[in-house]
């Protein structure tokens, strides 16, 4: 009897080994199994088949195509694959733009994708008459045009860049039913392309006194933040640049304060004046905004680092699994105090752990993805993942993070931000019929 | 559950002064600017006043201005409307208190700060620093931080103490200075 292509598929996944319960498979199962399993694991059936249906040349192949755009957009068939918005109808309020991380994949957010906070609505900056002025404890204040930086030798990174208050929802006492989106949107990654802040400080020359800079940006609420000096002179930046392009209104146009791994609000967007200072300015949102209140009623000060966290992208609450079989577990990791050094996924909500694979290159305070093969049976599972980085930071389970942070006393809005800082692991579960569930595990 | 790693910060710090020993040549191409020229733009107020502009206001003055300018986000008397109250507020117990300037604010020159940079949110930096002041005053009396005929200018506003004023913990204190 002669082996087809799907006999040896088939064989193949029943000798595979899973490396933990619920089916999660060795994360280089895709590699050991070679064609005939890739090929089963991406779905297609390889029996040949009479319902297989006859090809013919489509519409969109007989005829000329569309004139190819000026400034290129992607298919009108993605229309979907937009943020959400907190003030549709631009409510004189706070706006949020959340990032939808189910329907991409990678490591870096396309930049009509970035999230947003605008205070009061993205200012309409004129790039020629933009300034930016350096002052206070230095031997000599200064004052630089857009042209004049955009001559400076350039450094460019890939950062990711985190609001505070970003998956503030999961401090809910009870699981909130929404998506990925919603839950953990207000994080994006970007190439970041500008000036050494250290470079201009330098230049502007350090009073030995200096201990802090207050950074304001030139938005409507002139929103003003106070950073450590230590970190302005590590790896901070002024960015010019966005993916490439110049950075977009929404997140700073024409420059902003990159602060790699450090909370959003302080990457201040729009940035026009760096005053150096001794003490810290105590400034509105560090006083009272980014101040998350502890249990027992004291609060914490100076939450500034992004702390090592991951959340699986997919499958996620909104994209249901179409029956059991074979899978891809995917996510994103990162963390502001180095490199992702490992990722473990759970598909049993704890109890066992496999490996996940990381996507190469693994860069220091972006976005990491990692990914799992995983054969679904039907049955229900809870996913996780769990991050660590090379600095040994590990992210803490909910659990860890609830005892020592708390969790509400009601449910609150899933646009909300009851406290800020939450790192902790997200849990998926799979339902009979494969829809996707938050809860907590 | 957490630890920390000095090798790994010490890479980065050896790695991050080399890099700027590379850059010893800067282009330079900033031009100085006067104390004079930045004015219009250095609106910082520290705790310890310093920043603070001459001038002056009392809650009385505050209150008028509250109402023609304040009023329609913040309600009267600061009770708060489309936009949160300004006034009260219990005790934080819970993660998810509501954090009013009262139970949670812990230096009033942030006050005078915020408004004068941000205030009113369809119309910033349209106070005068004197309003400032005054606006100031009155949220301050309206919470009894102050009384109803203090006035508040550079050398009253930082002496004024807030409740929550030692109810903070720093949370990195070894990467803070």
């Amino acid at each position: 009897m002669t082996m087809t292509p799907s006999d040896r598929a088939e064989r193949e996944l029943k000798n595979l080994e899973a490396v933990a319960g619920n089916g999660l498979l060795h994360r280089r199962a895709f590699l050991r199994g070679g064609a005939a399993l890739a090929g089963a694991m991406t779905g297609y059936t390889l029996v040949p088949s009479a319902s297989g249906q006859q090809l013919a040349d489509d519409a969109w192949s007989l005829v000329p195509g569309v004139t190819v755009p000026d400034y290129g957009t992607r298919s009108r068939f993605e229309k979907n694959v937009v943020r959400t918005l907190s003030n549709p109808k631009g409510e004189p309020r706070t706006q949020h733009a959340r990032t939808p991380h189910h329907l991409l994949n990678g490591t870096f957010t396309p930049n009509g994708l970035h999230f947003v906070i605008s205070h009061a609505g993205d200012p309409d900056i004129d790039p020629d008459k933009h300034r930016l002025v350096i002052h206070g404890l230095v031997k000599q204040p200064l004052v630089f045009t857009l042209d004049a930086l955009a001559r400076y030798p350039m450094v460019s990174r890939m950062a990711f860049v985190e609001c505070g208050g970003n998956s503030a929802p999961l401090f809910s006492l009870e699981p909130i039913q929404a998506s990925v989106q919603a839950l953990h949107g207000l994080v994006s990654c970007a190439e970041w392309t500008g000036v050494p802040l250290s470079t201009l400080l330098d230049e502007a020359g350090i009073d030995p006194k200096a201990k802090w800079i207050v950074v304001e940006g030139g938005d409507p609420p002139h929103v003003s933040r106070s950073v450590p000096l230590a970190k302005a002179m590590d790896d901070a930046m002024i960015a010019l640049y966005q993916n490439g392009e110049r950075i977009m209104p929404g997140n700073g146009y024409p420059m902003r304060l990159l602060l790699p791994g450090w909370e959003g609000n302080m990457n201040t967007k729009w940035v026009r004046r760096i005053q150096l200072t001794e003490g810290p300015g105590m400034t509105f949102y560090e006083a009272r905004t980014y101040a998350p209140v502890l249990p027992g009623g004291k609060a914490y000060r100076f939450y500034f680092i992004q702390e090592v966290k991951s959340f699986i992208t997919h499958p996620s609450p909104g994209l249901a699994l179409k029956g059991p079989g074979f899978y891809e577990i995917s996510g994103i990791a990162y963390s502001g105090t180095g490199r992702i050094a490992k990722v473990m996924v759970s598909a049993d909500g704890g109890k066992s752990w496999a490996q996940a694979a990381l996507q190469q290159p693994v860069l220091n305070k972006a976005f990491t993805r990692f990914r799992v093969p995983w054969r679904w049976d039907g049955g229900p599972a809870v996913l996780q993942s769990r991050a660590w980085d090379e600095a040994g930071y590990e992210q803490p389970t909910r659990a860890q993070l609830v005892a020592a942070r708390g969790e509400t006393t009601r449910v609150p809005a899933v646009t909300g931000f009851p406290s800020q800082h939450y790192n902790a692991v997200t849990s998926w579960s799979i339902e009979r019929g494969g829809e996707v569930k938050h809860v907590y595990a | 559950m957490y630890t920390r790693s000095l090798l790994g910060f010490a890479v980065t710090l050896t790695l991050a002064l080399s890099a700027r020993v590379a850059f010893a040549q800067t282009p330079n191409l900033g031009k100085p600017i006067s104390p004079a020229d930045i004015a219009a733009w250095d609106i910082n107020v520290l705790p310890d006043g310093s920043g603070l502009p001459p001038g002056s206001g009392t809650p009385a003055d505050g209150a008028r201005i509250y109402a023609a300018k304040c009023s329609a986000c913040h309600g009267p008397e600061g009770k708060g409307g489309v936009n949160g109250r300004l006034v009260g507020g219990d005790p934080i117990k819970i993660i998810d208190a509501e954090k009013t300037i009262a139970n949670f604010w812990p230096f009033a020159t942030t006050l005078f700060d915020y408004i004068r940079r941000a205030m009113p949110w369809p119309k910033p930096r349209s106070l005068t620093n004197e309003e400032v002041y005054a606006l100031t005053a009155y949220i301050l009396s309206l919470n009894k931080l102050i009384g109803e005929n203090d006035a508040m200018n550079a050398q009253t506003l930082p002496k004024v103490r807030m409740p929550n004023q030692d109810g903070f913990i720093v949370r990195f204190p070894d990467r803070t200075p």
